[in-house]
């Protein structure tokens, strides 16, 4: 198999890039998206490649231009909404959840809303409480949209075909600090299935449920776990709306134990719906209460210890899985 | 004489009273009526002194951006006085759809009271002008945008009556299967975009269409393709941040829409004048850069000669118009609103002036169509009305299996389910809940 190698945001501009020479529908809008290339990057050169009308440079109007977006969506266009930061979204929260969740069923399924809405958020390095937010927690309970959250650029790409494909408003979630992570994907075109959770590690002793940033605290908690003797089973479960309930459920069954590690806030957060997911569906498969580790139900502070100690750290992972396995 | 003003002399063409006497200040307390004469509709009736260093806009330079196509054409079809404004068929169709929406609504109204529909119900009577007076001029596939007061612009643009009661009704032949109800009217046959219950959320989406109309020209080069829009929306939606936003943007590319104001002064207890610094609303087009035109929205065929020009300049490419439309909706904001707020004498005066009274009227004395023609029109639609509730009353309630269907326009966003399958591919997964 031919590989290349790239860093997320290219994987992430290289599925948007295929899929808009394959549809000529799918059309890209946001602040500094055209002439900019994008905040972080990711539409970088479309604009000069596809013209301004394609790569939209919209004035600074989130709830408007999502909402033309969402227009465009049912007049036949395939628009990708980008939110500079993920946080800036909540002023579009009237159009995506009333509009883009709702309106293909209060049209009693005339009109489909194919968006997709991106853009980076999750704690970074010092932004400060406002560019620091986790909105798939205030989305989840939107009806009728799907979220998916990126790890790698294997997956970034792949997702991104995916939502772009999707005939469901799809929001996808990258994360500020992952940009630049270095991968070899395959040259060969590839989709990834929106619905699918990833096995990241097979293990047998616990079953370590994370997405996004996350995963790689748990996967350098998890060198440490391998050391004292531990065999951790980590799941990236990828698709936060719905969640994956086959994978989840398989892993469930097999370690009996339940460790959730997300960035969210604890308040609200995806770890708790998927607690209350697993609780309902797999409960007699557990041996002791699902355990949820996230982020502190503070606003995201700027001075960096305490950032540091407002995200889960490897540490406690690791003290979190020893428990669990007592 | 100084002022220009003197120069413009008012000929209604429609019989009406006189409709704003200087001692009523019922919607600008701080000018004189006249002051709306800054609007750039004349008739073509007016032949009189209309020259070109007369215009208007010369009072308020600053403020009225007035296309020059539209002016110059105004001016120059000043040619003769029977040039009337259209002909017997398109009048009958005129008649014909403003009875329509006024029957509708009376017809819902009295359902509303027997108990067939529920929920919030927002009627257009009064109103029936403007929706016909522009959407009749639209082809199918035009887009039509509008508010929860949206029944009528759904019949207007040809949502069968029979549809849009069953919907009423929540019945699953309804035009959203009844899953929408009164607020949430949409066709995709007929590009009606909604019905929409949060004021202002229906204009990106407006705006979004007209989009897709110009970049269908322009990216995917259909040269033929100049769809347009409209956006229908009230007073009280001219506050909202999502007016400006989409006014700029539709400025700013040029997109195919016209923002259509139906300011009938009250949004529900609110009045205009209380709610808004500045309540001449066609002013904020210039504000942006596109044409502002206020238009006396009791009258159709005032309403009808501006939405020639401003759908004409939108075919053409030429960008956005924001149009006011001075009405009244004769009904409370909704059947559940006692309406004690209004001055009986302020609809008193709009009453007098009933969209439908004045076209038939006009109708009449200009030999356009006899008094049995219209009855028949009348009848017709009372025919049509009610066959729409008997209907309705015959369709069937929806089942429990048509909760879930169309949550997701793919249902594998339902997810996967603990048994490895698509949760929608399990038979009985419409009996349960869309959790995940």
């Amino acid at each position: 198999m031919l590989l290349h190698e790239l860093l997320l945001f290219e994987a992430l501009q290289e599925g948007l890039e295929e899929e808009m020479e394959r549809d000529p529908r799918v059309c890209v809008m946001g602040e500094d998206v055209g002439h900019y290339g994008g905040s972080y990057k990711v539409t970088k050169g479309l604009a000069t490649k596809y013209g301004d009308l394609r790569v939209l440079d919209t004035p600074i109007a989130e709830n408007s231009f999502t909402g033309m977006a969402i227009g465009a969506a049912m007049t036949g266009l395939r628009p990708i909404v980008e939110g500079m930061n993920m946080g800036f979204l909540l002023l579009a929260f009237n159009q995506i959840s009333n509009n883009c969740g709702m309106l293909h069923y209060t049209s009693g399924g005339q009109f489909t809303i194919p968006v997709v809405i991106r853009g980076p958020g999750g704690v970074g390095r010092q932004l400060g409480a406002e560019h620091s937010q986790r909105l798939e927690s205030y989305f989840q309970s939107i009806p009728g949209i799907q979220m998916v959250a990126c790890s790698t650029p294997y997956n970034a790409k792949g997702l991104m075909k995916a939502a772009i494909r999707s005939e469901n408003p799809v929001i996808l979630f990258e994360h500020v600090l992952l940009y630049n992570l270095k991968e070899r994907i395959p040259d060969e075109e590839y989709v990834l299935s929106l619905e699918e959770a990833e096995m990241v590690r097979p293990g047998e002793h616990v079953t370590i449920l994370t997405y996004s940033r996350m995963r790689y605290h748990v996967m350098q908690a998890a060198k440490t776990l391998v050391n004292k003797g531990y065999d951790p089973e980590v799941i990236d479960i990828r698709s936060l709306k719905p969640f994956d309930l086959h994978t989840i459920g398989n892993s469930v069954k097999k370690t009996h134990r339940v460790l959730i590690v997300e960035e969210c806030m604890r308040t609200g957060g995806i770890g708790a719906s998927l607690t209350a997911a697993i609780s309902e569906n797999f409960h007699d498969y557990l041996d002791s209460p699902i355990v949820c580790l996230s982020s502190q139900d503070v606003p995201t502070p700027y001075a960096g210890t305490l950032e540091e100690w407002t995200v889960v750290q490897p540490a406690q992972i690791v003290a979190a899985v020893e428990q669990l396995c007592r | 004489m100084s002022s220009a003003f003197s120069a413009i002399k008012i000929i209604q063409p429609l019989p009406l009273k006189s409709s704003r006497s200087s001692d009523k200040p019922l919607f600008d307390p701080f000018r004189t009526p006249s002051s709306f004469l800054g609007s750039i509709h004349k008739f073509r009736f007016n032949s009189l002194n209309n020259t070109p260093s007369s215009p208007c806009h010369l009072r308020r330079s600053a403020v009225v951006a007035v296309s020059d196509v539209v002016k110059e054409k105004k001016l120059k079809s000043n040619s003769s006085l029977s040039n009337l404004l259209m002909t017997k068929e398109e009048g009958l169709e005129v008649y014909e759809d403003l009875i329509l929406g006024r029957y509708f609504e009376d017809m819902c109204a009295q359902m509303y009271y027997r108990g067939k529909m529920f929920g919030f119900v927002h009627l257009y009577n009064g109103q029936e002008a403007v929706s016909t007076g522009f959407i009749k001029l639209l082809k199918k596939e035009d887009s039509v945008i509008s508010t929860y007061r949206d029944h009528v612009h759904a019949l207007s643009k040809g949502v069968p009556a029979r549809a849009v009661m069953s919907e009423l009704f929540g019945k699953t032949t309804g035009c959203c299967r009844g899953q929408g109800g009164s607020m949430h009217m949409f066709s995709k046959e007929h590009n009606v975009l909604g019905g929409f219950a949060f004021i202002g959320e229906g204009i990106p989406v407006a705006t979004g269409a007209a989009f897709t109309s110009k970049y269908r020209r322009e990216v995917l080069k259909e040269e033929g393709c100049d769809h347009v829009t409209l956006a229908f929306f009230g007073d009280g939606t001219c506050n909202n941040g999502q007016f400006f936003e989409c006014l700029n943007m539709a400025a700013l590319w040029k997109l195919p829409i016209i923002f259509v104001v139906e300011n009938n002064l009250w949004a529900i207890g609110m009045s205009h004048l209380r709610a808004t610094s500045d309540p001449e609303i066609w002013k904020k087009g210039p504000a942006f850069g596109m044409p502002g035109v206020h238009v006396d929205g009791m009258d159709v065929l005032k309403v009808r000669e501006v939405a020639k020009e401003a759908i004409g300049r939108a075919r053409r490419g030429e960008g956005p118009t924001l149009v006011e439309c001075e009405t009244y909706r004769f009904r409370g904001h909704s059947l559940a609103d006692p309406d004690e707020l209004r001055d009986p004498a302020e609809k008193a005066h709009y009453a007098a002036r009933d969209p439908i009274t004045a076209f038939k009227k006009y109708m009449i004395e200009n030999k356009l169509a006899n008094e049995a023609e219209l009855k028949a029109i009348e009848k017709k639609i009372e025919e049509v009305v009610e066959e729409a509730v008997e209907f309705a009353d015959a369709s069937p309630h929806p089942g429990r299996s048509q909760l879930l269907e169309n949550v997701f326009a793919d249902p594998k966003g339902f997810g996967i389910g603990p048994d490895g399958r698509y949760r929608c591919e399990d038979p009985k997964f419409t009996q349960g809940t869309a959790h995940v």
